[in-house]
């Protein structure tokens, strides 16, 4: 016999958890983007399939959590926050690792060679785009704190810094992608016009990473707004 | 009366028996209903739980559950349309705890959040009103008994909505909120133990201060309870300085810590909490009880002053330890498995909240539904944006479980008032 009971059926699983989980999985795919990039610089073939293997792995199981996560939210449940925020806040980093997947598969689809004068500044932007997608796992990362204070105090200004940090992260990335895409167009007259407007697109989508980021601290933000 | 000098073992005998597995079945569901919310917190370990429940159920009971005992005994007929047929009220409390046992274990098999409360008030409303006469119901009694079922999970969901949002202002939006949960700690250790104290003086322990020819006036009651109040503050504030900080779990979660304070705090809301549900619940099985035991040992006068035998408190603190031992330990423990996002700090609100109602309406003796009492608390830490996600579908059930309970119970009771009759009578 085993009796459902009043008082544990009145608590729903809470979403904060798994919204976290989502999260530091998909900002590990984002990080493969270094070990993708670097094979490529180096002409290594092989090993950036590994990595975009890695990659695909690392979205699939977001998708599966996502879709985990939507189930587990049905409108009966009476949380502090609101079920289209937190949904959105989902969706938003669904999208980092869905462009990283799709930025890598074009590169490796197209065996893209990155101009070596370009290959230092790349990777360095690379690494800023990575950055910001970290700060905003971090800002993620005090959901749980921000629910235990009722979303008040002094941890709402700790994450209200968190989301600064983030957006001034996330400038810097503009600003390298504007300088990469400068450079860039010095040189691309000397490149075949395919490969350099795939190129562009490649600088776009790596930017593109790093404004979604930048999203998901600004979701989080309407959280603390009451 | 014949039927008393005949029947009358047979019938106390079958009136321990229902009152027994009544009590059986609060031991097995709502104890853990009440205690849960400490284990699933892990402020408490589930054998720590049942060692206090056991404890403190049977003290709640004894010391402060006398004012709802007799609101069941006899609050809700009116003994004078019963004077000159006593034998009709022994057997409508037989039905009523055989009418409330039955229904109890049906909607316990088919997961329905039925009170025990709602399930014996009906019972005996059930056959009074039907099986006797709509004037042997004493329906001023009733409409406040079934107000207070509406009035207790709002108001502790006021209460704990209350202690959780001083928690955060005192505690948990500041800088260093060890320290000052350290510094507050013995404040809530404090009401707890006021509280306590002066619901089982002015209530509890009133006859038997009565009895050895005691009597205090209300200035020295409060003084009494302060200082039980803190008596209980030096215990907890010894426990506390046990508590150490470990800086290196700060780093996953920074209020760590801060729940380890709060886990401290819980013992004793636990305690107050099965205190509370031992002076509202116990009445539930043991009222009818008593009054069949005092109708037939005065041989069918219902007016004599009878006290209650303490064996029937005996008999109603053992079968809720019996279910407890058998079956609530296994509730306990789906319970604590499954609302671990309850930290410490909301649980104690919750628990304190849901508490302190009870006690106050086992004080006026009004038999209140714990379960749904401590839900209306959990709902009130969740509107101060303290639970993760809380279901509301488990409102509308518990609505439910009202409308149907009174009924069910009522009709149940009737059948089995007109079985007895037809055996007896």
């Amino acid at each position: 016999m085993d009796f459902s009971n009043p008082i544990s059926n009145l608590f729903g699983k809470s979403p904060i958890r798994p919204l976290q989980e989502h999260m530091s999985l998909v900002v590990s795919c984002a990080k493969q983007l270094e070990p993708f990039f670097d094979a490529v610089i180096t002409d290594k073939w092989d090993n950036a399939s590994e990595v975009f293997d890695l990659i695909v792995e690392n979205e699939q199981q977001a998708d599966r959590l996502k879709k985990e996560f939507r189930l587990s939210m049905p409108k009966s449940l009476f949380m502090p926050m609101s079920r289209g925020d937190l949904l959105s806040i989902l969706a938003q980093q669904d999208e980092i690792a869905n462009t990283t997947k799709d930025v890598c598969g074009i590169v490796l689809g197209r065996e893209m060679n990155i101009p070596t004068v370009l290959q230092t500044d790349f990777i360095g932007y690379i690494k800023s785009a990575i950055e910001t997608c970290e700060k905003a796992l971090k800002a993620i990362n005090e959901l749980d704190e921000l629910l235990e204070t009722g979303f008040s105090g002094q941890e709402v200004k700790f994450v209200k810094k968190l989301i600064r940090e983030l957006d001034a992260q996330e400038q810097k990335v503009d600003k390298k992608e504007r300088k990469l895409r400068h450079r860039l167009f010095k040189i691309e007259a000397d490149i075949p016009p395919v490969n350099v407007m795939f190129l562009y697109s490649t600088i776009d989508n790596i930017g593109a990473i790093a404004d979604t980021a930048e999203r998901v601290g600004n979701r989080l933000e309407l959280l603390l707004a009451k | 009366m014949d039927l008393f000098s005949e029947y009358g073992t047979i019938l106390i005998i079958m009136a321990a028996m229902f009152g027994l597995f009544m009590a059986w079945g609060v031991g097995a569901n709502d104890v853990a209903n009440a205690m849960g919310t400490s284990v699933g917190s892990k402020a408490l370990t589930i054998k720590q739980a049942i060692c206090i429940a056991m404890v403190f159920e049977f003290a709640g009971a004894y010391l402060a559950g006398g004012e709802v005992t007799s609101t069941i005994r006899k609050g809700i007929v009116d003994s004078d349309v019963f004077s000159d047929q006593p034998d009709l009220l022994v057997f409508g409390m037989l039905s009523a705890l055989l009418a409330a046992g039955t229904w109890l274990l049906i909607a316990s098999v088919m997961g329905w959040p039925v009170s025990t409360t709602h399930s014996i008030v009906g019972a005996i409303v059930g056959f009074a009103a039907v099986g006797v006469s709509n004037d042997a119901v004493n329906w001023d009694k009733v409409s406040t008994i079934v107000a207070s079922w509406v009035v207790s999970p709002v108001m502790a969901g006021t209460i704990s909505f209350a202690i959780f949002r001083s928690v955060q202002r005192l505690i948990l939006i500041h800088d260093n909120p060890f320290e000052r949960a350290k510094k507050y700690a013995p404040m809530y250790m404090f009401a707890v133990g006021f509280l306590m104290a002066m619901v089982t003086l002015l209530k509890g322990l009133k006859h038997v201060f009565k009895d050895v020819g005691i009597t205090l006036s209300f200035g020295e009651n409060a003084l009494v309870a302060v200082g039980f109040g803190i008596l209980v503050t030096m215990l907890g504030t010894y426990l506390l300085t046990k508590v150490e900080r470990d800086v290196s779990k700060e780093e996953d979660n920074r209020f760590y810590n801060v729940e380890k304070v709060f886990a401290v705090l819980m013992i004793f809301t636990a305690c107050s909490m099965a205190f509370a549900h031992g002076s509202n619940d116990v009445a539930n099985a043991v009222g009818p009880l008593a009054a069949v035991v005092s109708v037939v040992n005065s041989g069918g006068d219902i007016a004599a002053k009878s006290s209650m035998p303490s064996w029937i408190l005996l008999l109603g603190g053992a079968g809720i330890v019996f279910g407890l031992a058998t079956y609530g330990y296994k509730v306990m423990g789906t319970i604590g498995r499954k609302i671990t996002e309850l930290t410490p700090s909301r649980g104690f609100a919750a628990e304190l909240g849901a508490a302190a109602t009870v006690v106050l309406a086992s004080g006026t003796g009004l038999p209140i539904s714990t379960t749904h009492t401590l839900v209306g608390a959990v709902l009130g830490v969740g509107l101060a944006r303290g639970i993760g996600a809380l279901n509301l579908r488990m409102v509308g059930a518990i609505f439910l479980s009202w409308v149907v309970t009174l009924p069910a119970g009522a009709a149940l009771s009737i059948v089995f008032f007109f079985f007895f009759k037809g055996v007896f009578g």
